[in-house]
């Protein structure tokens, strides 16, 4: 039985794609047999960021649909072994995506996959709430900024009210915050939220924090998940929050700015 | 049916408190030709609240001379448009006789404030009628359990306590809104909107204990976050209808 994780946030732009591919590459280098589903049907990004584009013969709304088997339009991965990514469809309508159909796709998945991360679409629509439907988990990325926390709190409202689970009244999907984008030196300034605001206003427990960097854009641009870059901050970040979110301890690292040393925080007065 | 007594004589009837809402006509002054055109026009604003309607005239406002007071034919011009006298309320003592005399029941003189229409507070329509304070209870009714929430009230989220009070021993995020008849309680910080006394209890209150709202109402009388800063914001406080206006006050004592 698989595990499904739902990797949405309510707003736009905060890194669902970016962290989609960075956590089912981490899941599937640690040996776990994982699927990543684009569930943005008619705006696809998934396939640019993993760097599958040009092998996309069917989609998801294709298999739903009956057009084609899910062996047809899974593509493999060529860097990391166990790793595959189920396209969206970039023609078709959202609402080619029914409850039964995506119903039939996660089962058959879950046959064989060890997890199944479901890349939700920005906002609370259709889009949305069918790719936090099946979830056991839900990871909520999270801008250090104040409209992309009320939208992270509105699509947990979502989550606990709106999943197969609630409906069903079975234990809530687990939830973990992930922020994106955090500098520290703004936090510093009082420019940006920290995480202590975010988590007091969220009250969900912290998978990861993802620090700002250039990598991000370099890493998409090759199509390349970012936690292939090994040597980079957020490439690292991305690693220990796969490794919490298979159950290991680890502290959060890049939370403070890493340029001023010791000293001179000290005689600025901290 | 009869309920059989202790003393084991059937019962044909029980006495009640019965908590109704009655309107009053609050007089100002006595002239039939004036007060017929008056409950015409009144009534023509809003008829289908006015069919059999018993009302209670009220004099503590009443500033004409007692001789013009004639109930006799008020009871008259109100029934021809289906409105019933039933009763009268002063203070005065020869007010009272001529109530008696026109075999109206007599109700104490009070000073229970009558709600004013609240047309430009909720947006109803101007032809609402002026809605009276409630009769005194004399028994009081079983409180009603109160409705406890353990989880964040998430943005977009409603919570109501239809009757009785509201206890939310977590967070209430902005954009999310919680109501309820009676009282509400959030043990965490109130971010969101609440709204108390939603049937009209101007006594319900709203207790918090970090005043961050987008918006407080008890009974209809609201204020927004603006109008909320300037006392007891993010701080535990309470807040209350005092003169029909919200009042803020500091839980904490120092």
């Amino acid at each position: 039985m698989a595990r499904i994780i739902v990797v949405t946030s309510g707003k736009g732009g905060v890194g669902k794609t970016t962290t989609s591919a960075s956590i089912s590459t981490g899941l599937a280098k640690r040996g776990h047999k994982t699927v990543v589903i684009d569930f943005d049907v008619g705006l696809r990004n998934l396939d640019l960021i993993m760097n599958c584009e040009r092998r996309v013969v069917y989609d998801f709304v294709n298999v739903i649909q009956g057009e084609a088997s899910l062996n047809q339009a899974l593509i493999k991965d060529k860097r990391v072994d166990g790793l595959y990514i189920l396209p969206a469809s970039q023609t078709r309508e959202k609402e080619a995506l029914t409850k039964e159909g995506v119903e039939k796709v996660i089962n058959e998945l879950s046959e064989t996959f060890d997890y199944i991360v479901c890349d939700s679409p920005a906002g609370i629509e259709h889009g949305a709430l069918m790719a936090l439907y099946h979830a056991d988990e839900a990871i909520v990325v999270t801008n250090p900024e104040v409209s992309s926390v009320r939208d992270s709190d509105r699509i947990l409202g979502i989550l606990q009210s709106k999943s197969r689970r609630a409906e069903n009244g079975q234990e809530p999907a687990k939830e973990h915050l992930l922020l994106t984008r955090y500098n520290p030196d703004r936090v510093e300034k009082g420019e940006m939220l920290s995480v202590e605001d975010v988590e007091e206003i969220l009250a969900i427990p912290l998978l990861g924090v993802i620090p700002e960097s250039q990598v991000v854009l370099n890493a998409s641009n090759q199509g390349l998940p970012v936690i292939l870059e090994e040597e980079s901050d957020a490439g690292q970040a991305y690693e220990d929050a796969v490794a919490r979110l298979v159950g290991e301890d680890r502290e959060h690292r890049f939370l403070t700015s890493q340029k001023k040393g010791f000293f001179s925080r000290m005689f600025k007065g901290g | 049916m009869s309920d059989t007594a202790t003393t084991g004589v059937s019962q044909s009837f029980q006495l009640k408190s019965a908590n109704v809402s009655l309107t009053a006509l609050e007089l100002y002054y006595f002239d039939n030709d004036e007060f017929e055109a008056n409950l015409r026009d009144k009534i023509s604003q809003a008829p289908g609240f006015f069919k059999d309607v018993p009302v209670l005239i009220s004099l503590e406002k009443y500033e004409g001379l007692d001789s013009e007071l004639d109930f006799f034919k008020i009871i008259g011009t109100c029934r021809r448009y289906n409105i019933y006298v039933i009763g009268v309320r002063t203070a005065n003592d020869d007010q009272r006789r001529l109530a008696r005399a026109a075999e109206l029941a007599l109700l104490p003189g009070s000073s229970l404030r009558e709600k004013k229409p609240e047309a430009e507070k909720t947006g109803e329509s101007p032809g609402e009628p002026v809605q009276s304070a409630p009769e005194v209870a004399s028994a009081p009714a079983q409180p009603a359990p109160a409705k406890v929430i353990n989880q964040p009230v998430r943005s977009g989220q409603q919570i109501t306590a239809p009757e009785g009070d509201l206890v939310i021993l977590a967070p209430v995020q902005a954009g999310a809104e919680v109501l309820a008849a009676g009282n509400i309680h959030v043990y965490g910080p109130l971010r969101g909107r609440a709204l108390a006394g939603i049937h009209g209890a101007e006594g319900a209150r709203v207790f918090c204990q970090s005043l961050e709202a987008e918006l407080v109402s008890i009974a209809g009388h609201y204020k927004i976050s603006e109008d909320l800063q300037e006392s007891g914001w993010k701080s535990a406080v309470q807040i209350q209808l005092k003169d029909d206006l919200l009042v803020v006050t500091p839980l904490d004592k120092a």
